[in-house]
């Protein structure tokens, strides 16, 4: 004998229930199509547009856009200012890669090897506080640090060393008046702000080296600076092939930092910022930004040739 | 040779990286207090609160801060009804097109700024849509969407998905399940997701330089007073102000988050 199970009257919801259950594709579709038709028609179309802006002239009389298909823009990116611009933007985004690696290795290998309880936690903390603190008051912090009348050049009074810091500045193609007005100041900027992204991929992929590896190496005979060469650093590579994808992306986007820290030289970004703004060359602004874009599908296909994403 | 202990290169090197990542910060809050108007000098020749009275009192500091602060409200909004429609679809199930969609909510973030606002403008130059606020909010909360899924869907990977299906198990049907099993388990992750999401949008300056036309938000305000400086200790009591609009969200995310194996933030 057994007794007839109890059921609630069904509602609509009970009803709807069932139907996901039946159909669970049903489900699928009504939870993606708000976000899907967002992100599909805000962003996709957007960066449609942009593709097509890039495609069109400017009329050089009345400087009104021409809706009609021509390479004309893009050909005006291969004259030798543009050109200019393009490479001091790679070579800053190399430099300031460079530079972010440095740094951030030992943070990161610190944190990933040694760190335990609470300093994991002020490790963490400390990587996670600047790289989501706001990116304008740390770009206005350097510049005051930077100043001709700033922390730097006092702390180089009393020091002693104001030597050493005009020997720096008088560099020929880096140096400058001051460090605010010199690529010695944007290229410190640049790695400060980015820093953090380098950071925190590394520390993840020194955190996935298992310490059985480093013990192996050593019971095998290694020393240490045999083992970080040939052990962790290899493991390491992904994770900073990770970062620089950022570190590199983020800086050729940039068109802040050179505006405030620096020579006036343009780079992309600020290119496309001033083209489709005082010059209202929309279609040359567009084909500049396509730039990046095309740099960092290279670089991309790059790294995935080199296996850094089979670690991830 | 094994050992646990670093040596000391490393940690001098390790410790002198946190501090070049937090010293700079500290300055804001030293200038904020000087004398001098006219220049950086350092030290300071003197030390004063007038200038957070000054900047009170500075009526061209007010609208901007309405405006970011609607802005950043709005977008976080949309930002988590998007990103928790997502990241409910992608726990789901693996479907066509999976890889796909999450390169689609990361894409406006892992490319530079400069590009999202690009696009965005040669979108609204085409369709001839003018400047506004809402033209400012679609971009912001595109960009925020990606926020909130990262931190729903690393709760979701340490979620047994069992719980969901034994809720209905007991009779609960879906929107008892998402009221009663998947909210107070994303919960937190999804607050923690908005409070990052709205720091972003608050703070950001890049996508909103292309999509502002004449209207400032807070950052661009600032932007402008760093190009042609006229008060600077007003600027930095600003930047205090929109430092702590951002580091308070960022600390209330962390402790949401923190007895997770994942923590708010580590994908911005």
């Amino acid at each position: 004998m057994t007794a007839p199970a109890v059921l609630p009257a069904r509602g609509l919801a009970d009803r709807l229930t069932a139907l996901f259950w039946r159909h669970p594709r049903v489900l699928l579709s009504l939870l993606l199509a708000p976000p899907l038709l967002w992100l599909g028609v805000v962003y996709l179309g957007s960066l449609a547009a942009l593709l097509l802006q890039s495609f069109y002239s400017i009329d050089e009389f009345s400087g009104v856009v021409k809706e009609e298909f021509t390479l004309k823009t893009y050909a005006e990116l291969f004259r030798a200012q543009n050109l200019d611009i393009i490479l001091r933007t790679v070579l800053m985004s190399a430099a300031v890669t460079l530079g972010c690696a440095l740094i951030a290795f030992p943070i990161a290998y610190y944190a990933a090897r040694f760190a335990k309880g609470r300093w994991k936690a002020v490790f963490y903390l400390g990587v996670m506080l600047p790289l989501w603190s706001s990116y304008l008051v740390k770009v206005y912090a350097w510049k005051l640090i930077l100043a001709k009348e700033g922390i730097i050049t006092w702390a180089a009074d009393a020091l002693h060393l104001s030597m050493v810091l005009n020997a720096i500045l008088s560099i020929p193609g880096i140096g400058g008046n001051s460090l605010s007005t010199s690529w010695i100041g944007t290229f410190l900027v640049f790695v400060y702000i980015w820093l953090p992204y380098m950071i925190l991929p590394m520390q993840a992929a020194l955190e996935r080296v298992p310490s059985s590896m480093l013990e192996a190496s050593a019971d095998l005979g290694a020393s240490r600076a045999q083992t970080f060469r040939t052990v962790v650093f290899p493991l390491a590579m992904p994770g900073i092939i990770a970062g620089s994808i950022f570190t590199f992306s983020l800086t050729m986007g940039d068109y802040i930092i050179p505006q405030i820290v620096g020579t006036s030289a343009r780079f992309i970004g600020l290119a496309v910022y001033q083209l489709q703004g005082t010059a209202g060359n929309i279609p040359l602004a567009a084909a500049f930004a396509v730039v990046p874009i095309v740099i960092m599908l290279v670089y991309l296909t790059v790294a995935k040739r080199m296996g850094a994403f089979d670690a991830l | 040779m094994h050992s646990d202990r670093a040596s000391f290169g490393l940690r001098a090197a390790a410790l002198g990286g946190l501090l070049f990542l937090h010293l700079p910060i500290l300055i804001i809050f030293l200038y904020a207090f000087t004398t001098e108007e006219k220049s950086y000098a350092f030290p300071p020749p003197g030390l004063t609160t007038e200038w957070f009275a000054v900047a009170w009192n500075r009526a061209d500091i007010w609208p901007p801060l309405y405006l970011s602060l609607w802005v950043a409200t709005i977008s976080t909004l949309l930002a988590m009804i998007l990103g928790t429609l997502v990241s409910a679809a992608m726990a789901q199930t693996r479907f066509f097109g999976r890889e796909q969609i999450s390169l689609l909510i990361l894409l406006p973030i892992a490319l530079p700024g400069v590009i999202t606002g690009m696009s965005l403008r040669s979108a609204f130059s085409i369709m001839d849509i003018p400047f506004s606020t809402l033209t400012i909010i679609l971009g912001h909360a595109t960009f925020c969407i990606v926020i909130v899924y990262n931190n729903a869907v690393a709760r979701f990977r340490r979620l047994s998905g069992g719980i969901l299906e034994a809720s209905a198990d007991l009779g609960a049907n879906s929107f008892q399940t998402f009221r009663h099993v998947f909210l107070p388990n994303l919960g937190s992750a999804l607050l923690a997701g908005g409070m990052l999401a709205f720091a972003l949008s608050f703070d950001e300056v890049i996508v909103t330089t292309f999509t502002a036309g004449q209207q400032s938000t807070l950052p661009i305000w600032m932007l402008q007073e760093l190009v042609r400086p006229r008060q600077r200790p007003v600027t930095n009591v600003v930047a205090i102000v929109v430092f702590m609009a951002t580091f308070l969200p960022i600390l209330i995310a962390y402790y949401l988050t923190r007895n997770g194996s994942e923590t708010a933030g580590a994908g911005k």
